[in-house]
């Protein structure tokens, strides 16, 4: 396996040679937080969460509401119990000349999940799956969207999260 | 999203975050990585492969379990089964990371982002 991509340094040229004067400037911290599981995942409740722009397909078949696309770096809901043909991803920044987000499970893996529920290795799913608008802020997914996330996992009693991001 | 991982973790659930941009997310530091070293796009496995999916959400449950320490990555055991060409690609000159409609989705989204920020700044 050859070297993972240096995604940080590969967007700065990049955008810099597309006549963007001044680089991104990417989260960065010395600490990082860390606590350990209280009990096991087999007695577990897990929440997934994604930036995957996961939506789901009304009745007939069309994608969301457009008001909803005018929403931006807000958390919203997607309810675990969705049937997988009826979700998919409006995200468009992935990698497009090499895949596709055509199979939920490969950037939103609710299915897989439920079966590790299935299996026992997990106790149960919370009721909802949360989705992370790309924020163009990072100010604002720390005073806004990741309070709300947290907020709506600890209503569902949520013990631990699995976050994917596209 | 590491960001998110954070704050939840900071905040008494642990997390592990499952990813492909390795770099990016371990510079901004989250407590547990499953780096699985596909494109951009499917961080959970290759579409379609149900067994390659529940082994890299095993890695991650594994991790939960076993990480003893903040800043815990493991890497997937796989290959992107068409060749890693896509590495050299990705970002360049010669392959235009968002095009014609997504491109200008982005463009309005910025614009739609800099109208909330003077909202709120004013």
């Amino acid at each position: 396996m050859g070297d993972p991509v240096k995604y940080i340094n590969r967007t700065r040229d990049y955008y810099l040679s597309q006549g963007y004067k001044k680089p991104y400037q990417w989260a960065h911290f010395e600490d990082i937080p860390f606590t350990r599981l209280r009990k096991p995942l087999s007695e577990s409740r897990l929440a997934l969460v994604s930036t995957s722009d996961v939506a789901v397909r009304n009745a007939s078949g069309a994608g969301r509401d457009k008001s909803d696309e005018m929403l931006i770096g807000n958390a919203y809901v997607i309810p675990t119990n969705t049937p997988e043909d009826r979700l998919f991803s409006r995200q468009e920044h992935f990698d497009q000349h090499a895949t596709h987000l055509e199979d939920v499970n490969s950037y939103f893996p609710v299915t897989r999940l439920l079966e590790k529920v299935e299996q026992g290795r997990i106790n149960s799913m919370a009721p909802r799956c949360h989705g992370v608008y790309t924020a163009y802020s990072q100010k604002k997914t720390l005073e806004s969207d990741a309070p709300e996330v947290l907020k709506r996992c600890r209503e569902d009693e949520v013990d631990i999260a699995v976050l994917t991001p596209v | 999203m590491s960001l998110v991982a954070r704050y939840l973790e900071a905040n008494g659930i642990p997390t592990v975050m499952i990813a492909t941009a390795r770099d990016i997310v371990e510079y901004c530091g989250v407590p547990r990585l499953v780096f699985v070293d596909f494109p951009l796009g499917n961080p959970c496995g290759v579409p379609f492969n149900q067994d390659m999916q529940s082994s890299i959400l095993e890695l991650a449950l594994g991790l939960l379990e076993s990480a003893d320490e903040a800043g815990t990555t493991v890497t997937a055991p796989y290959h992107w089964p068409e060749g890693e060409k896509w590495k050299e690609l990705i970002f360049t000159q010669e392959q235009p990371f968002l095009e014609g409609d997504a491109y200008d989705n982005w463009m309005a989204a910025k614009e739609r982002y800099r109208r909330q920020k003077q909202q709120s700044d004013s």
